[in-house]
């Protein structure tokens, strides 16, 4: 059946916060999550992404539309009847509890008896490598630990849909990027329909089967991460999702020498010598002068200045080493394929 | 920050005075409680235990300190049910004019005293008289509940302010019905400030003087009333000192108990 296949879906959603409504997180928004699949929700902060994340869950009430989980309308039930858990950003594990009560939580309340209780929650301490920690209390945790456990407590009854709101905003770099991995890693073993919220947008592209990127309580795109990366809906999309070159109007015309709105990738964009031979048929090139030079570890970021005042980012991965030529104030030859300038609605 | 020595030793001594001042005639109650001289004359002419003898003989003295207990803990059971869902609901729920209620339940403790009593005194005369309830221990729970919500309902708030919401939610998300959260997880982070707000209520409610004057009957003595009708009385004097005593040695443990539980800045442990 098509309808079991689908975990969450959103149709209309509207949320309104204030009297009379003053301000509107969430506009019509419609979503829609295939069971087992990775989905995150992108956006900045303020975008409405959390509210849908809430929403959800049900800790808030939609002004309007409907919230289904399953094919189930859910939209009045209160959180505690819906098979949805969450992950919160703060972790909120119960202080009081050791590690062990604090997972077994969702079995507790369940009335599962003592002895299945601990099996479970030892088993699913084991899953997020913390065995040996049952005994402890949260403030006996670091934070990567904390969010083991709170990892812990939401798989452990198995939900139908796991909700992470921003759960690595607290962790450092290093610490991250091993919960990526090991995120992914955790809902491909368990089969469970994850729903990550973030503003992050390398942990969304890395992480995710499909993308939704949000701005101003409305869903932009939708997609697999390498389709929103290359083929951006909007403008916004092509700046929040990685970096871009965005060429409109005047700039357009000049640069990519057709009216309208394109977005240029930075490694997209060659750099060459401007006394090279000319580019090849589908290719465009402009000249300008190299204004600022950074190098950022892996690749390095080339700030060009074109002529009427134009500026474009080029990166360009650190292979090898610079041309003797590629310093500041030298002029230079830019060159891409004419695919990659793309154009973007808005 | 670093201290000259004469600033250390100045500023011990002003510290010591202090303390000395305000402690000072606490130890003297006590010595007299142990002093042979009826008119407690200095220094003492000798220690003894006799007035220690008459005061636990004493039925005035015993009764009234019944009466207290009973009122303070009727008073604090009454504060600690009204107080936590006057705090649940106004920290919880958004309602029309729930800061002037927060305002109105703790405005008992700042009016003056006399006020208070006076005001109480007339209700209670043109309400309960009526049903035939006559001024006695109930009214004077009544009376002393006014303000002991009042310590309670700060305490419990103050103490909803600093557990996160996410932490009920996550409860409620993880499958605990409404009564489950308030079980496992909402009751167990307020305990120590009930407790703390109990301690307190109750400690207002024992040393009350000026409401309970206005709200008790003529047979109802708590034991504040009691001392300060026989304080006068020189043959009472040194069971009055007796009394004191005793009370004094008895207000330190709930403060000592008291302060561990504010400083317990992880709050959910008792």
């Amino acid at each position: 059946m098509a309808e079991t296949e689908e975990a969450v879906r959103c149709t209309a959603v509207t949320k309104e916060f204030g009297t009379g409504g003053t301000v509107r997180a969430l506009d019509a928004v419609d979503l829609t999550l295939r069971a087992g699949e990775f989905f995150s929700l992108l956006g900045p902060s303020g975008s409405g992404k959390t509210t849908l994340l809430r929403l959800i869950a049900g800790f808030e009430r939609p002004t309007r539309g409907r919230i289904e989980l399953a094919g189930r309308d859910v939209t009045a039930l209160a959180p505690h009847r819906r098979d949805v858990h969450t992950v919160f950003q703060d972790y909120a594990l119960f202080p009081h509890m050791t590690v062990e009560q604090n997972v077994a939580y969702a079995l507790t309340v369940r009335g599962v008896r003592k002895p299945e209780r601990t099996a479970r929650a030892r088993e699913a301490l084991a899953t997020v490598r913390l065995d040996g920690f049952a005994a402890r209390r949260p403030d006996a945790l670091s934070g990567g630990q904390r969010q083991r456990v709170a990892l812990a407590r939401a798989l452990v009854d198995r939900p139908a849909v796991l909700l992470l709101d921003e759960p690595l905003g607290a962790l450092d770099l290093r610490l991250r990027q091993e919960m990526q991995t090991e995120l992914k890693e955790l809902q491909r073993t368990t089969g469970i329909t994850f729903l990550l919220v973030t503003h992050d947008q390398e942990e969304a592209l890395t992480m995710s089967d499909r993308v939704a990127v949000v701005s101003d309580g409305r869903i932009e795109q939708t997609g697999p991460p390498l389709e929103v990366y290359e083929r951006p809906a909007t403008a916004f999309v092509a700046g929040f999702v990685g970096t871009t070159n965005l060429l409109r109007g005047e700039a357009a015309v000049r640069v990519v020498g057709r009216p309208g709105a394109y977005s240029i990738r930075p490694e997209r964009i060659r750099l060459a010598d401007p006394a090279d031979a000319p580019p090849l048929d589908g290719e465009r090139t402009v000249t300008g002068r190299i204004a600022d030079i950074v190098h950022a570890g892996a690749h390095t970021r080339f700030t060009i200045a074109l002529p009427h005042g134009d500026r474009l980012t080029v990166h360009r991965q650190n292979l090898a080493e610079l041309p003797p030529t590629a310093r500041p104030e030298a002029e230079i030859r830019l060159v891409w394929d004419e695919k990659d300038a793309f154009p973007v609605p808005g | 920050m670093r201290l000259s020595r004469t600033a250390r030793i100045v500023l011990g001594c002003v510290t010591a005075a202090g303390l000395a001042v305000v402690y000072a005639p606490l130890l003297l109650v006590l010595l007299n409680s142990f002093n042979a001289d009826r008119s407690f004359g200095w220094p003492p002419s000798g220690l003894t235990g006799e007035w220690w003898r008459a005061a636990l003989h004493n039925d005035g003295a015993r009764d009234a300190l019944f009466t207290s207990l009973k009122a303070g803990l009727a008073a604090t059971g009454i504060a600690l049910v009204l107080g936590t869902m006057a705090a649940y609901a106004v920290h919880r729920h958004r309602f029309f004019g729930r800061r002037t209620v927060s305002f109105l339940l703790v405005l008992p403790i700042a009016l003056p005293g006399i006020v208070s009593g006076i005001a109480l005194n007339a209700a209670f005369r043109t309400v309960l008289d009526p049903f035939g309830i006559g001024f006695g221990l109930f009214t004077v729970v009544v009376g002393h509940a006014t303000f002991c919500v009042v310590v309670v309902f700060n305490n419990v708030a103050a103490r909803l302010r600093r557990i996160s919401p996410s932490m009920a939610e996550a409860s409620a998300d993880l499958g605990a019905r409404p009564w489950q959260t308030f079980r496992h997880v909402t009751f167990p982070a307020m305990r120590s400030a009930l407790f703390a707000g109990a301690l307190l209520a109750f400690a207002l409610s024992f040393d009350e003087i000026v409401v309970t004057t206005f709200t008790a009957g003529p047979g109802t003595r708590t034991l504040p009333i009691w001392i300060y009708e026989n304080l006068a009385r020189p043959h009472q004097a040194p069971v009055v000192n007796v009394v004191a005593a005793l009370l004094i040695a008895l207000s330190v443990v709930p403060v000592a108990i008291a302060q561990r539980l504010s400083s317990d800045t992880a709050g959910g442990r008792l």
